[in-house]
């Protein structure tokens, strides 16, 4: 089901800067909004310093899709994201408890479930990130290595409390 | 209205009770948000009686205001305000962060915070569900601790809240440290770590109220704009000149450590004893390539992230983590202590923002004391065993902590530069007041004026309604630089440092596309910004309880800046006194002042101010 020119937006926590223009760029592009909860990319900052881009990794076997009761979830053919067919999604949560990561989350306006969708192939996030030269985010091609990148497919603590340490050394296991 | 949620939350500590209220469209037009609203608020609701509150008193405000373009703006920030302890009149004090974004996705433009709690309590804000809490868990705890425990607690909490959503964003939180919990007068309120808002010493406001912290998660959207594909295209603007700007987002203010010194002549050296230095031990690169871990850090928004996170990875303050320091942590927790290393820079900011003690206040008051200690006026047995040389950096870390507790003479120094010297004074009989370097109980900025080669100037701060604050000095021509261009930022509520390049087509171009409306110039420089100012001074005059300032005397500049510079490319500059009178003279009547510098009856009737008139008469202030 995958094309070859699939992409991924690669994660490079440590140079996050915690600015959140990525929010504002997903929310303003799917929402016409600035709304940080209705984003499908958020930047977790459980601790200071260790801000976390939390987004959708596409699994190669897409647990969240395959454990839709209502068929709302499927896999874009050019691209390999979720989409939601928002019609059809009855917020049930079961996609949220079937990712490993915790990433798909409920709307605020509680009637449908999000999931990064790529953009259609141009992030509007890995743009802005890019812009500032933060590259936190960026378009990598996804050739191989898949059950690596399924391994980032975790929940925003989990990450952080890696982080910690590597930014602040032992301290690190105080802050969270 | 556009731009605004609409709503702001009054929230009763003393009987525990909340409610929504309004503004109508002509009040928010004419005061914005932020530090304008902050005074029309202080002033309907404590002006009858202002002289009279104690700032630490059940009746004082403690505000919390966003602005219509938070979160909009790049860079957001928010307002934090009410009678200040330390000028006794009203700074509009911004600290950023998402606090602001997360209010008003909540459905509040503000809060406004009254009476005082039984015990230590902290305000959880849910979207619509407002709890007031107990915070004996958290009291006495030291920042990063509360804001661990606080985020934890509460993220669990809105998880409770919203079960099905499944991982949801941490909530945002101000809080205070022990310095706020023990009523200083030099505490801040503090977000994330080292986010602080410093002046005004509200703090110390928020510990008063039996206040420990305030925790806001908002699910919503921001309020709906005028123009929100205009809004788009205003941003891209904006961070495109800030883009521009390659050295000042990698070093941010921390270049200014080593440059303000060498370059300009204008950093705090030994409480103000010099102002100029050539320690290239302390310039940006030692702190880039040492201590940063992170070279890019900034809040909601910011296509500057100026902001750095700082730590040693070795030796003595292995661990210690703050952020930046800033040029200002730099300067008065360095370079005006004697410190040069900067790791021990490091290690006394993130101390000082433990504590939750403002590191321009207390870096003022420790310079002070420091230099009553190098002349004798002070011995170690007084300051209870601390060997307060300059450079020792332990010796500053442990005095702060005693002002942070009111412990031994940390009592008296907990009351800023100013109190601290009357009360030593007293207590010395000899006069101490040449060393205090303060405006109307406020401890300057790290930018002096002798000379004259930094951004500030003469009348910045002996001149301002916010006194010592060095991000609102007063300048000439007064509608063009200086107070009333700053009112804007602080009111709108962003980030000044996104500011340099926008002009003020920009900037109304903004507003318009966010609240629809067309702001002019003259609406805005000979009325709305004008008006607030007015409130401003007025308040400022009033003053009360412990002191008052008067114009003739307390319009000045503190007697350092009249010694000339000893050191540096510019020794035996000073401050020329004829030259300041004038420039003073100047700036009271462009901003519609009397001779004597007091608002004159024509300038508020003018701008519908009349029972300001009412008042500074009752109050002999206009004769």
């Amino acid at each position: 089901m995958a094309s070859k020119k699939r992409i991924w937006i690669a994660r490079d926590y440590l140079k996050c800067s915690g600015c959140r223009r990525c929010e504002i760029a997903c929310s303003l592009f799917h929402e016409n909004k600035i709304w940080p909860e209705a984003s499908r990319i958020r930047v977790f900052m459980l601790v200071p310093g260790a801000e976390v881009p939390h987004l959708c990794v596409q699994c190669d076997d897409y647990p969240c899709v395959k454990s839709c009761p209502t068929e709302a979830l499927s896999v874009n053919s050019a691209t390999g994201a979720v989409q939601v067919d928002v019609e059809k999604c009855t917020a049930c949560g079961a996609c949220i408890t079937a990712c490993p990561g915790k990433i798909p989350h409920l709307h605020p306006n509680n009637k449908h479930v999000l999931i990064c969708d790529l953009c259609s192939g141009k992030p509007e996030c890995v743009k802005v990130c890019k812009e500032g030269k933060w590259n936190a985010l960026s378009i990598i091609k996804r050739r191989g290595w898949n059950e690596s990148l399924k391994a980032y497919c975790r929940n925003p603590e989990e990450i952080t409390r890696e982080l910690v340490i590597n930014l602040y050394g032992e301290k690190g296991e105080e802050l969270i | 209205m556009r731009g605004y949620a609409g709503k702001f939350l009054e929230i009763d500590l003393t009987n525990e009770k909340t409610k929504e209220i309004t503004f109508n469209e002509n009040t928010l037009r004419s005061f914005i948000g932020g530090r304008g609203l902050a005074a029309k608020i202080l002033w309907d609701r404590l002006s009858k009686r202002w002289e009279t509150i104690d700032p630490f008193g059940e009746e004082n405000l403690l505000l919390v205001l966003t602005g219509p373009l938070t979160g909009f703006f790049p860079g957001g920030r928010v307002c934090v305000s009410g009678k200040s302890p330390q000028s006794n009149g009203v700074i509009g004090s911004t600290v950023a962060g998402e606090f602001g974004i997360d209010l008003k996705c909540a459905g509040y433009d503000g809060l406004i915070i009254t009476g005082k709690a039984q015990q230590p309590s902290y305000i959880s804000i849910i979207e619509k569900n407002v709890a007031i809490k107990d915070a004996s868990h958290v009291w006495r705890k030291e920042g990063k601790e509360t804001l661990k425990i606080l985020t934890k607690e509460e993220r669990e909490e809105i998880h409770r809240k919203f079960p099905r959503h499944g991982e949801l964003k941490e909530p945002s939180v101000l809080y205070i440290g022990p310095a706020g919990e023990n009523k200083t007068r030099v505490a801040a309120v503090m977000a994330k770590w080292s986010h602080a808002a410093g002046y005004g010493g509200y703090g110390g406001v928020m510990g008063a109220k039996n206040l420990k912290a305030i925790v806001v998660k908002g699910m919503g959207p921001l309020p709906d704009v005028a123009d929100i594909e205009k809004v788009k295209e205003l941003i891209a603007k904006v961070c495109k000149k800030c883009f521009k700007a390659e050295l000042w987002r990698r070093w941010g203010t921390g270049g200014g450590g080593y440059s303000f010194g060498f370059r300009t002549s204008s950093e705090p050296v030994k409480n103000w004893q010099e102002e100029w230095h050539d320690q290239k031990s302390y310039a940006v690169d030692k702190f880039e390539q040492r201590l940063w871990l992170k070279q890019y850090w900034g809040d909601f928004g910011c296509p500057t992230t100026c902001l750095k996170i700082a730590m040693p990875k070795t030796g003595e303050f292995k661990g210690a983590i703050t952020d930046n320091p800033d040029y200002e942590m730099q300067a008065y927790l360095g370079t005006n202590l004697g410190i040069f290393t900067p790791e021990h820079n490091v290690y006394l900011s993130t101390v000082v923002d433990d504590l939750g003690l403002c590191g321009i206040q207390v870096g003022n008051v420790l310079g002070f004391a420091a230099e009553l200690y190098q002349r004798g006026f002070l011995t170690k047995e007084e300051l209870g065993g601390v060997d307060l040389k300059w450079g020792n950096v332990k010796a500053f870390a442990e005095l702060a902590k005693k002002i942070a507790m009111r412990d031994g003479i940390g009592n008296i120094l907990a009351e800023g530069s100013y109190r601290a010297a009357i009360t030593l004074s007293k207590l010395k009989n000899t006069n101490l007041l040449p060393y205090v370097v303060h405006e109307k109980g406020v401890a300057i900025g790290a930018h002096g004026i002798r000379s004259a080669k930094d951004f500030t100037s003469n009348i910045s701060y002996a001149c301002s309604v916010q006194a010592g604050d060095h991000t609102s000095i007063a300048a000439l021509p007064a509608d063009k630089r200086g107070e009333m261009p700053t009112i804007i930022e602080d009111s709108g509520v962003y980030c000044s440092f996104n500011t340099f390049d926008v002009d003020e087509d920009l900037t109304w171009d903004f507003f318009e596309a966010v609240t629809g409306w067309r702001i002019t110039n003259e609406e805005w420089y000979q009325n709305s910004a004008l008006r607030i100012l007015q409130i401003q001074r007025a308040l400022l005059l009033l003053g009360g309880p412990d002191h008052k300032w008067t114009t003739d005397k307390d319009d000045e500049n503190p007697p350092r800046f009249y010694d000339p510079l000893p050191s540096g490319p510019y020794a035996g500059r000073t401050t020329n006194r004829r030259t300041f009178e004038e420039s003073k003279r100047e700036y009271y009547r462009d901003v519609g002042w009397s001779e004597n510098g007091i608002p004159k009856p024509e300038t508020l009737r003018r701008l519908g101010l009349q029972d300001v008139e009412e008042k500074l008469r009752a109050e002999n202030i206009l004769i």
